[in-house]
Order: C-alpha cells, then sequence, then structure tokens
C-alpha cells in the first residue's frame, strides 16, 4: 500500500498484510506437508493464510468501504453530514425539470422508434474476421452479436468483437487529422498526395511504401495492388506484431507454398494442443468455430464418444485447464518433445532421451493414444510456437494419417500471405538507407510494436513524408508528419475473409463520427480513382470478381442480408508434406526463457484504451489493467522473488521491470510477457499501465528468447488480481465443519464443483448427488408455505460446466447489454469490480500442474433468495416468473442483501461509476436498461429487458391471430429470450429458458442426473444451475489432482 | 430555594407536547399532500411549446385519428412524435401564412427539428410501453384524458406509481374494446342507453348491436353490457390480461 503510486484511495493495512509477508518459499516448506484433494482459489487459500479467513468473511478488504480520498471515515463523515443529508433527503420532493423532445423532419420510412433494428457486418480481425450482427437502436450500434447463420460464427462471439462496440464511442478517439501537429483535413492531404504522384510518376513510385496491418480484405488488396501496378516500384509491407510468421514459414518448408491448415475438432477423438490457445480466444484464428466444434464431443448429450484433450504448454491458458492430460514445458523444450511423439509414432525425428520420467511417462501414454486414434486425431501447434514446431506437428498429423480427415489445408485467409517479420527488416533497412520518399502506414502502431532493436521510430525520421491513418492518436502518429484519422469498422464499407476464406461485407451502421477517413480511401488517393468511395470500391470488385451469376445489385443486396459471399471459401488443397524432421537446437535445462504473448484482454495492444477489456480478468490468471513476468511457483522462489516484486529481465542487452505474477501450471524456468501494455499515447484508460514487453522484443527472438539475467530490484507493483475476492464460503453449508482450513476446502470440493472422470460417470450417472454432497433439503422442509411456481413461465438458467472454455465473452456481452460500469484499477484492487457475471476459476491438485474448472457466476436468482428478506426497503424482491428483482429506485444503499448472498453477486456503487458525463458514451447505452447511479446495488436481472420485449412481442402477435381465430395462443418459445451472456458464448455453455415446459432445452438439461445447485443444501432454490464436470483423462499418466489412477469422485478415500 | 417553575409550567409542558406532535403531524400531512400536488408532478400544467398546438382542433375539430400522427403507438413502445413533415402534409396546403405554424415552416425549411418540452414526463428508470396496452384494451383517454378538449395540451395524470398501479392492481376500470373505442377520445364506457355487445368466446365486441363488425353477421352468444366493470371484467379474462400479481411485479416496469 505505501508504495502505491497514485494514492488515490486511502486503505487500511488488512490483517494480512500487517503481518509479515508469505513469501513464496515459506508457501511452498508449508505445501509440501499438505495432502490430499482440494479445491482452492489461490495461494493464499492452500497455505490457510489467516488473511484470507477474512477475505472469506468480508466480500470486500478491509478498508473498502471507506470514503474516498480524505482523512475522514465513512462514519465519521455521516456525523458531519447527518443534518444536511436529512434535508437532502428532501429533493425527491422537488419539481422534475422539463425535458425536451425532439422529432424529426422528415422520420426515415423504415424507423419506428423504440424497436431496435438488426443488421448484418463483420468485424475484421487480424486471425479472420468475424462475421457479427449488430443492434441499432434509432441508428445507433448498441450491442454486437455473432451472425447466427454464419458457420464461422453460429450466433457466438469473442471478446474482442463485443468489446469493440466501445471503441466506437470511444472519446479518445482521433476526431481531426494534422500535419506535423498543425489542423489539416483531408482536402489538404488530397492534394499532397497528387502532388507527390506527379513526382513520383518518373520513378515509377520508387520511394513509395506502403505499411498495413495483415490484409484480410479483398477490396483493399485489390485496391493496393492496382496502385502498385501504376507505381511498379512502389512496395507494399505488412505488419502485425502478432503474426502468422512461424505457420506460414512452416508451410513453406513443409509444401513450397502458402497453407493454413484447418481443424475439424468435431470428428477428432484426441486432441494433442501443443502450446496453442484454440479455445483461448480469438487470438487463434478460428476459435469461435473450433471451440464450439471441440465442446460439442464433450457435452456427453449425443452418441459421440467424448474426446480427450492433451495439452503440452509453456503457459496456463484455458485451453490447457480444460486438457484431461496437460503436461507443463518449457515452449523452447516443445519443438524437442514433439520430435520425440513423431519418432515415436514412426515418422523420424529425434529419439526421447533427456525427458524426465513424468514426461517420458506422458509421451509413451500420448503416443499410444495417437496411434490408437489415427486418423481421428488433431495435432494443433501454437501460433506462438516455431515454425519447427509447426513443421513436426505437420508431420505428426501426416504420420497419424490426420491429413484429409481431421485436419485439412486450404489456402490461407490472408490476401497476400507474406513473411512479416523479414518484411519489416527490409522496410526499415530502406528506411535507414533513405530510399523511402513516402511511408504511409495504413493503421497499426509500428513505432510501439515494432522490434525493438530495428529502430523503427529512428529511422522515420529519414523518410521523405510519413502518413499514418488511425483512428487513435497512438505512439505513430506522434513520430509520424501526417495523421488522418481513420474509421471504426461500424463506420465504413469493407469487406473481409474469415479464417476459412470466407468473405463477408463490413456493411457501416453509422456515418463516421468524425468525419475519419478509411484504409480504402487512403489507398484510393494513389490509384487513378482518388475519388473511389469505400462502397464503389466494395461493389467493383464485386462486380468483378463475385462468383455468382444473375443481378449484380440483387446479389450485393442477398450477400449483405446473409453476411455471406458465395463460393469464397478456400479451396481445399491436398499437399503432401516433404523433407524430413527438422533440426531442434535445445535450451540449456537452466536457462530462463521469455514467452511473449499476446493479451488475452488488449491482444497486441490495440485494445488499451478499451476499458471492457482492460477490466476484464484475464482468464485463469485473473489479472486485470496490467501484465505481469508471469512465472511458476519454482522459478520464483528459487530467485527469492516475491509476488508483486519488480524484476529486471534482460533479454539481449535490453532491460525490461515488470511485477512478478506466480501462475501454477507454468513450467519452471520459463516467463510469459503479454504484449500490448505500458502504452504511452493509448488515450485516457490505457495510458501507463502495465509493462512494454515490446521493449525486450527484438527482431531476432520475437516469440520466445532468452533472459540473460534477471534482478531483483527493492520496488514492488500492486497488481489487481481479483481470483481472492468474491470468494464463496463453504462453512456454512457443512454443519459438520469445525474449522475453516482443509475441511472447509473439502465443503467447497463437495458444494461448488463437482467432478467425476468419465468411466465413474459411466458407472454412475448420478455421481453429482448421494452421500458425499450435502443434498438439497425437501421442498416441504419449511416454515413458511411455498410460493406456487407451477404456473406460466419460470425462467432458470442451466451451465454446463463441461461446455464452459472460460473465453469471458460472456462477461464483455453481459457489460455491453447492461450497461455496466468500468471502476477503474484502484477499485478493483479494493474488490469494487461492477461485472454482473464473472468466470470463477477452482483449482485442484499439484500446485505445480493444477487443473482449473470454471465457473461462471452470476445472480442464482434463487427461489429463497437470502439477500430479499434481510432488505428494510424492500428493493429486492422476487417476481411470479421467479426473478429475484432489484429495484435501483427503492435501494438506499445499505448492503445487507450483499452480505446476506452466498453467492456474492450483488455489485454495489459505492461511488458514480456510470458515467453520465462524457456525451460520445451516451448512444452507446442499451436504452432498455437503466444506467445505475451511486448508492445502488446491481445484479444479473436475467436480462428481464430482453424477457419483457419478448413477452410483449409475443402476447401483441396473439392479439393479431385472434382476429382469425379467437382461440389462437401464442407464448413466448423456447430460445425466442436469449440472454447476452447465452447469446455471446461459442460452446452454448449457458442456456436460459422457461423451466416450465417440459420440452424447452433448459429442462432437458436440468433434469440430466449431473445437474446440481451450488450451495443448494442451504435451501437456497436457485434458478441456476450447473451441469457437473466430467473430465476424460488418460489414466496411465494419472490426472492430476496428485493422485494417479484415484477417484475422481472421492479421491481421499472413504473420508466424509 | 424556590421552585423554578410554577404550578402554571406543567400546563405549558403539556401543551407544548401536544402542539409538537400536530406540528409534526400537519408538517407529514403537508409534505404528503405537497409531492402528490401538481406543483410536482405538473399534472394539468400547460408548459411552454414552441407551437401553441391544439388537439382540441385537431381531434374535435377535424376529427383526425389519434394514429395520424403518433404513428407507432400499436407496434412499439414510443407513441411517436411526429415528424415536420406530418405536419406539413396539411400545412403546405392550409394556413400556409400563419404567423403561428412559422417555427414548423422554418423547420422544414431548414432541416431543423423542432423542440417539443415533454409533457408526460415519466422517470428515466420506468420503461411504459404504449403497444401492450393499446393491443390490451387500454384506450389513450385513459391516461392522457379528453385530449380532444384541451386547446393546449396538459397531462391528465398525475403518472405517479401509485395512479399505474391504481390501474394495474384492478384493469377492468379502464379496459375497453379493441378497436375504435381505443382511439375515441370522447368514449365514455358502456350505460344504459349505449350498450355494448361482445360475441362470448372471441371476444368480438360492437358498440351498434349484436353484429360482428365485419361480416355483418349476428352474434352468436351475444353479450350485453351496460356497465364498466362487468364488460371490464369480461375484456380482462378475454384479452388475457395478466392477472394483477405479475403485472404489479416491479420488473414488469422497472429494470
Amino acid at each position: 500500500m505505501e508504495n502505491h503510486p497514485e494514492n488515490l484511495v486511502q486503505i487500511k493495512p488488512s490483517t494480512a498484510s500487517s503481518k509479515p509477508k508469505l513469501t513464496l518459499a515459506e508457501a511452498r516448506e508449508r505445501l509440501s506437508s499438505a495432502t490430499g484433494k482440494r479445491y482452492w482459489r489461490s495461494l493464499e487459500e492452500l497455505v490457510d493464510e489467516p488473511g484470507f479467513e477474512e477475505l472469506l468473511e468480508n466480500e470486500f478488504p478491509a478498508g473498502a468501504i471507506e470514503y474516498q480520498n480524505s482523512g475522514v471515515s465513512r462514519r465519521n463523515f455521516l456525523k458531519l453530514m447527518g443534518g444536511s443529508m436529512a434535508l437532502a433527503g428532501l429533493t425527491a420532493c422537488t419539481r422534475q425539470p422539463d425535458e425536451p423532445i425532439v422529432p424529426y423532419v422528415r422520420q426515415p420510412e423504415d424507423l419506428i422508434p423504440g424497436i431496435p433494428k438488426f443488421f448484418a457486418t463483420t468485424m475484421p480481425f487480424p486471425t479472420g474476421a468475424m462475421p457479427l450482427v449488430v443492434r441499432s437502436n434509432e441508428f445507433r450500434p448498441t450491442k454486437i452479436e455473432g451472425n447466427p447463420q454464419h458457420p464461422v460464427s453460429h450466433g457466438a462471439t469473442d471478446v474482442f468483437a463485443q468489446a469493440s462496440l466501445l471503441d466506437l464511442y470511444d472519446p479518445d478517439r482521433s476526431q481531426n487529422s494534422s500535419y506535423r501537429g498543425e489542423p489539416r483535413n483531408w482536402s489538404d492531404f488530397h492534394a499532397a498526395v497528387d502532388q507527390y504522384k506527379v513526382k513520383a510518376a518518373a520513378s515509377g513510385g520508387a520511394g513509395l511504401r506502403f505499411l498495413t496491418e495483415t490484409v484480410i480484405s479483398p477490396t483493399l488488396a485489390w485496391q493496393i495492388q492496382t496502385v502498385l501496378k501504376k507505381f511498379p516500384s512502389a512496395k507494399w509491407y505488412q505488419w502485425d506484431p502478432v503474426n502468422r510468421g512461424p505457420a506460414r514459414a512452416a508451410s513453406q518448408t513443409l509444401f513450397g507454398q502458402y497453407a493454413e491448415p484447418l481443424y475439424k475438432f468435431d470428428a477428432a477423438n484426441v486432441v494433442l494442443s501443443m502450446d496453442s490457445e484454440f479455445l483461448s480466444g480469438a487470438q487463434f484464428p478460428g476459435f469461435v468455430r473450433y471451440s464450439h466444434d471441440f465442446v460439442a464431443r464433450r457435452k456427453l448429450a449425443n452418441d459421440q464418444p467424448m474426446n480427450r484433450l492433451y495439452v503440452v504448454e509453456s503457459f496456463h491458458t484455458t485451453t490447457g485447464a480444460l486438457a484431461d492430460n496437460r503436461l507443463p514445458m518449457r515452449a523452447s523444450d516443445i519443438p524437442a518433445f514433439a520430435a520425440a511423439l513423431l519418432s515415436m509414432l514412426g515418422g523420424g525425428g529425434s529419439g526421447s532421451q533427456g525427458f524426465t520420467d513424468e514426461q517420458q511417462k506422458f509421451l509413451q501414454a500420448l503416443a499410444k493414444d495417437l496411434k490408437a486414434n489415427a486418423g481421428a486425431s488433431i495435432v494443433v501447434p501454437g501460433e506462438q510456437q516455431s515454425a519447427e514446431l509447426h513443421v513436426l506437428a505437420a508431420q505428426i498429423n501426416q504420420a497419424l494419417g490426420n491429413i484429409g480427415k481431421t485436419v485439412v489445408y486450404t489456402d490461407p485467409y490472408e490476401l497476400v500471405p507474406s513473411d512479416q517479420d523479414a518484411g519489416m527488416r527490409e522496410l526499415i533497412a530502406d528506411m535507414k538507407a533513405g530510399k523511402v520518399d513516402m511511408l504511409a502506414i495504413v493503421e497499426g502502431n509500428p513505432v510501439f510494436n515494432a522490434p525493438v532493436d530495428l529502430d523503427f521510430e529512428g529511422s522515420l525520421d529519414k523518410v521523405g513524408a510519413s502518413v499514418h491513418l488511425s483512428s487513435y492518436r497512438n505512439e505513430t502518429t506522434r513520430a509520424a508528419q501526417w495523421h488522418l484519422h481513420g474509421t471504426h469498422y461500424l463506420e465504413t464499407w469493407s469487406d473481409a475473409r474469415a479464417y476459412d476464406g470466407t468473405c463477408s461485407l463490413v456493411q457501416p451502421l453509422i456515418a463516421p463520427l468524425y468525419g475519419g477517413h478509411s484504409a480504402h480511401e487512403l489507398i484510393a488517393l494513389f490509384s487513378d480513382t482518388p475519388e473511389m468511395t469505400p462502397y464503389e470500391a466494395v461493389t467493383t470488385y464485386w462486380r468483378q470478381n463475385g462468383k455468382a451469376s444473375g443481378d449484380f445489385d440483387a446479389n450485393f443486396r442477398k450477400w449483405l442480408h446473409d453476411d455471406i459471399i458465395p463460393n469464397t471459401t478456400s479451396a481445399t488443397r491436398t499437399p503432401s508434406p516433404r523433407g524430413g524432421a527438422p533440426a531442434i537446437k535445445p535450451l540449456d535445462k537452466n536457462a530462463i526463457e521469455v514467452v511473449f504473448r499476446p493479451d488475452p484482454s488488449i491482444y497486441d495492444g490495440r485494445y488499451a484504451n478499451n476499458a471492457w477489456l482492460q477490466e476484464c480478468p484475464k482468464p485463469v490468471i485473473r489479472l486485470e489493467w496490467d501484465n505481469a513476468a508471469m512465472m511458476s511457483l519454482n522459478t520464483a522462489a528459487n530467485h527469492g522473488f516475491n509476488q508483486e516484486d519488480i524484476i529486471q529481465i534482460t533479454v539481449d542487452g535490453r532491460t525490461l521491470e515488470a511485477p512478478v505474477m506466480v501462475v501454477y501450471g507454468m513450467p519452471d524456468n520459463s516467463i510469459t510477457l503479454h504484449l500490448g501494455y505500458g502504452r504511452e499515447f493509448a488515450g485516457r484508460v490505457g495510458n501507463g499501465y502495465g509493462f512494454n514487453a515490446y521493449g525486450i522484443r527484438g527482431s531476432k527472438s520475437p516469440i520466445v528468447a532468452t533472459a540473460e539475467k534477471l534482478d531483483k530490484t527493492e520496488d514492488t507493483y500492486k497488481l489487481a488480481i481479483v481470483q481472492n475476492f468474491t470468494l464463496i464460503d463453504a462453512k456454512a453449508s457443512d454443519p459438520n465443519t469445525q474449522s475453516r482450513s482443509v475441511q472447509g476446502s473439502e465443503a467447497l470440493r463437495r458444494d461448488i464443483i463437482r467432478v467425476a472422470s468419465l468411466d465413474e460417470y459411466k458407472k454412475d450417472p448420478h455421481f453429482a448427488h448421494g452421500e458425499l454432497y450435502n443434498e438439497d433439503p425437501g421442498y416441504e422442509q419449511t416454515l413458511y408455505p411455498n410460493y406456487d411456481y407451477s404456473r406460466g413461465y419460470q425462467w432458470g438458467m442451466a451451465v454446463d460446466m463441461n461446455s464452459c472454455v472460460g473465453c469471458n465473452a460472456c462477461v464483455i456481452a453481459c457489460q455491453a447489454e447492461n450497461n455496466s460500469p468500468v471502476v477503474g484499477k484502484e477499485q478493483v484492487k479494493i474488490g469494487r469490480d461492477m461485472k454482473w457475471l464473472r468466470i470463477d476459476a477452482y483449482f485442484t491438485g499439484d500446485l505445480h500442474n493444477p487443473r482449473a474448472f470454471f465457473q461462471p457466476m452470476f445472480c442464482q436468482h434463487c427461489e429463497n433468495a437470502p439477500c430479499e428478506p434481510v432488505c428494510p426497503v424492500g428493493a429486492t424482491t422476487h417476481s411470479p416468473e421467479g426473478l429475484n428483482v432489484m429495484v435501483y429506485n427503492r435501494c438506499v444503499g445499505t448492503r445487507y442483501c450483499l452480505n446476506n448472498c452466498p453467492y456474492k453477486v450483488r455489485r454495489f456503487n459505492f461511488m458514480l461509476f456510470a458515467d453520465y458525463e462524457t456525451p460520445s458514451l451516451k448512444p452507446m447505452r442499451n436504452p432498455d436498461v437503466t444506467v445505475r447511479s451511486r448508492g445502488v446495488m446491481e445484479k444479473c436481472t436475467y436480462c428481464v429487458q430482453r424477457i419483457n420485449a419478448a413477452r410483449i412481442q409475443a402476447e401483441v402477435e396473439e392479439v393479431q391471430m385472434q382476429q382469425s381465430d379467437p382461440n389462437a395462443k401464442r407464448v413466448i418459445k423456447d430460445g425466442e429470450v436469449l440472454t447476452a451472456c447465452q447469446q455471446a458464448c461459442p460452446t452454448e455453455a449457458l442456456v436460459f429458458g422457461n423451466v416450465n415446459d417440459p420440452n424447452s432445452k433448459v429442462t432437458k438439461i436440468k433434469t440430466q442426473p449431473r445437474n446440481y445447485g451450488v450451495l443448494s443444501d442451504i435451501n437456497t432454490r436457485p434458478r441456476t444451475t450447473y451441469i457437473a464436470n466430467v473430465v476424460n483423462p488418460n489414466m496411465e499418466i494419472g490426472d492430476r489432482t496428485g493422485a494417479p489412477g484415484k477417484s475422481y469422485i472421492n479421491p481421499a478415500g472413504a473420508e466424509s | 430555594m424556590p421552585q423554578v417553575f410554577n404550578r402554571g409550567a406543567n400546563g405549558l409542558a403539556r401543551m407544548s407536547l401536544v402542539i409538537l406532535g400536530l406540528v409534526v403531524t400537519s408538517l407529514a400531512l403537508t409534505l404528503n399532500e405537497l409531492q402528490r400536488s401538481p406543483y410536482v408532478t405538473k399534472q394539468g400544467e400547460r408548459l411552454e411549446q414552441p407551437v401553441p398546438f391544439s388537439h382540441q382542433h385537431h381531434v374535435a375539430g377535424l376529427g383526425l385519428d389519434c394514429r395520424y400522427c403518433h404513428t407507432s403507438v400499436e407496434n412499439s413502445s414510443f407513441a411517436g412524435i411526429p415528424p415536420t413533415k406530418t405536419c406539413m402534409n396539411c400545412h403546405s396546403e392550409i394556413w400556409t401564412n400563419a404567423d403561428i405554424l412559422e417555427p414548423v415552416r422554418a423547420s422544414y425549411r431548414n432541416n431543423t427539428p423542432i423542440w417539443w418540452t415533454k409533457l408526460h414526463d415519466l422517470p428515466d428508470y420506468v420503461y411504459f410501453n404504449h403497444e401492450i396496452h393499446v393491443n390490451k384494451g387500454i384506450g389513450c383517454a385513459s391516461c392522457h384524458g379528453p385530449v380532444d378538449e384541451m386547446p393546449l395540451t396538459y397531462a391528465h395524470a398525475s403518472l405517479q406509481m401509485e395512479w399505474c398501479l391504481d390501474c394495474h392492481r384492478n384493469p377492468a376500470k379502464n379496459i375497453r374494446p379493441r378497436g375504435d373505442p381505443i382511439y375515441n377520445i370522447g368514449w365514455k364506457g358502456p350505460n344504459g342507453e349505449h350498450p355494448v355487445y361482445c360475441e362470448d368466446g372471441t371476444g368480438n365486441c360492437s358498440l351498434t348491436g349484436p353484429y360482428d363488425q365485419l361480416t355483418g353477421q349476428k352474434m352468436k352468444n351475444a353479450r350485453e353490457f351496460v356497465d364498466q366493470m362487468s364488460m371490464g371484467k369480461y375484456l380482462v379474462a378475454q384479452y388475457h390480461v395478466r392477472p394483477p400479481n405479475e403485472i404489479q411485479s416491479c420488473e414488469t416496469c422497472h429494470r
């Protein structure tokens, strides 16, 4: 606390921190004596640190309820202000101010005010386009959903797509263009380009360079190539700091051409992921579709056998958390592992010498399993892995006969695949040599993220004219001469290809808010048609290249509507891999590697100013607002580092200071750094958070580097890790438990997470119930008469724990739909996070390789809600349809309900978190949900606004139907109401519906024997229930609970 | 030491207690009345508007249907405030030079909207929906009052929550047959002279006799209503209006 940089909030030190801090070495010591299987959420819990108990009892850390920024405590403040507060109460009797109501002059014909419209569009992203349907209230985009008719999306989205809405309305977006800081407009730049074109015509544009991000727009590629024909000596480079370089290099080695592997996870019985994040987020191309296909084989709902996932990885990703068998391994060692596997499968490669016994055992069992499932298995190499591994993965797939069955090769989705690292080197060399007289940087931020040793920023000075088109003023803007303010994808026409090559049109939903211009317009300026609009460019291109017969205009309208341009999916190639296994350079066992990964929240730094993403807890590690030097407990303890110590990491003579964060399940001697933090010119949200990993990322080792040395500094840095907030206490649920330590955790195990292996599940499908667990009390076991919920709609939800991949899409979807505010890092640190939905991560087993379980947690809408009877003003009540409703304007802020909620899902507006001031944020809000003010409790509503809208629609349609048939009935159909979280979920883990309808999807799921309620043994009767986990570990390797071969249900034997 | 207070002080003390009680009670009563008073609710207040639009003239005088201007009342939460174009449909032909219509013409000319002052201004945490009310048989006049008698429009009702609940607890008081009575501002409900006939089982109603409005055929099982409450109860059942415990649950209007 003392080192707190801003000192915004004064927090009384909690008892935990007033004692000498638990060092990691001590923790390791204490753990060595611990036995048995327990579920835990953090190290403090695992070692029974006394401060942890305090956190269990109080939802907020000590001091969180104190008033802000003064020596006046809340109690004193109330004493002083008592009189005036009482008088202030009278303001409720004052008159409401007059408000205007402003109709159109000429109302658009297709607009019905109050009824949202939905438009299909597409979000471009470096790993492929995301087809979307965007809700538009009075022509303002207010919510982004996936396109249910598009096979890439299935109606689901990822975090980046959900949060891109906030980018559109970001008040920090660039609102005007400039030249060396002086305001200019587009026509000024137009004139400058015209002049340049005359000059450059003679030399064929020898000094002209375009630097774009990875281009996935066919129209843009066509436009650039047209310009390159006009200026044959000009050059075009693409650069994304997180690029597909290794995968592309591998395909060149293997096939002599660029090829993209596509995976058919629904056809695979066994999947091996080597450092890949295909279940973690859009950083992996095709994530939404892949996770959907993968999870289809884990729902145990159809006849298809459950698949098995092996993961070998250097970090603890959600993919690793979902693995049935997981092996932590340094990124540098994974290629050798793959080579050993290849040799075991008879495809050449090196032997398995040099591996530990554990690794040997893993290898052998894995090879056996893969062989048994030849042709029905998949080996996925990670995007942040070397080209050698990609080659080896392809060779393993070849050896197993997977190619053509579960792995197919197509043309890449990039229009012009290229070696971006080499391109960047070439470009910077040209810049340094003074060969560039015009550099057009189209979006992106190379000054911030180009390899640091190449010195892009310094080279920019030697360029004749530098232009940067960007919707933000970022680091590159400040270094370039011209800044042109760009557009958001919801503001412009374009097109984009999804990971499988399918093209979709990008349709604007709103005119550019600040009159920006898109990449299409910038490129057009250099062509012979400088006035060509993006719409003209897109239609011209597709008029020539669309593969559909008939009238183009009619086709174009259909493509817009369907969000798909037919016959554009990449053709399947059948290349045969050539060459032998690549040579592998082993890394010394004691060397410390540094792995650079895109951040799960802000990707490569482009979303640094997106507060929704900044405040989204990163999966598994649950860190918000920052990155950190993440390492295993052993690595930290061996070096004498403690959590949050700032250390210096030296790579190639460059040094980065970053705080230590221990991540369970990471291999020793490996450090993971997330890219994109440490921005200086991101905007008011992103500036100054985290540590710039690009600062040590050179062109020689952009993916895995070796740390020359690690030094501890005296400083510490407070990280906002939300793992220890909102802990669910299990003691209350277990009357036999006397202490909160081991037994407490046992209770936690029994109630919150219930799990069995596939074999155990087959033997006893009812494993989630029975004597091991505290059963729910009988329905009639109550003093009070039961409310009759047998009529009408009764809303409920089922969460399939086996399907949740922990990707956070639901978290951001909920935030966008329900106008939830962000609170900032300082407030997060004291537990005032305002998100209604969180994904809890529970760990079990060996600290060095634990298994994690994800549990989406939100208001459970208990039929016997503990929050309701304690509210002194009746602000939280129960609806006849089983919703636990929150009436904001009755709430006086006693927080009794929050204290009485066993699930800790109620969030309190300690301050005015909602932004009522910023004009650009107002149109973003969902007009059907109240924007909450200070002093008000809030929580998940089951998206009651969507329920009400569906009900009104059903009832009005019934009225219309009754005009022809008086007995017509129209009820809300199953699936008509989708909650925001459910709609965003790529794996359909969340299902909402009417539990009174025996045929609804939710009822069918809830009648499965695996259905259980969290803490429902305290008779809360939650409407949200969970479907118990079933895991499928290879018992030859053993599970990750530290007890190989033992029962999942009851590993400790007959205890309890 | 002499007595500080004489005997009469007891009376004063008792009196002051009574007076204190009266003061507190009257203050409470005053505040209670004040926050329900038109001063606070603006009920009946004719707020200043850019154009002195007369509903009386347009509705009673000219016989315009509500839906000519408030176009989305049947299919949106928002009834719709007419765009300037709607005014100009007629006023490009008649009263083309009237001074009071200058703001309308200026709006149309310059493409700048007219800023009206909201009369029925619900608090932001109330989500009222016109569509469901008119479709379930609540007429315009039930909330907006006799707008056909308003040369300058004002809010007829207090729009306070108790007023909303008054109807949500007993919709039979206000429910009307669907169709014309919904938009007929002057309709007074069934009475002995003007009964309402409804066909049992279908919910079709007629104000003119036991004949089907569309086909003109005689109703099969016609029921005659001569008072609002009996018709109301019948229509509440016919129109599947949800029971009071459901429509007065908080989430119906607040979310």
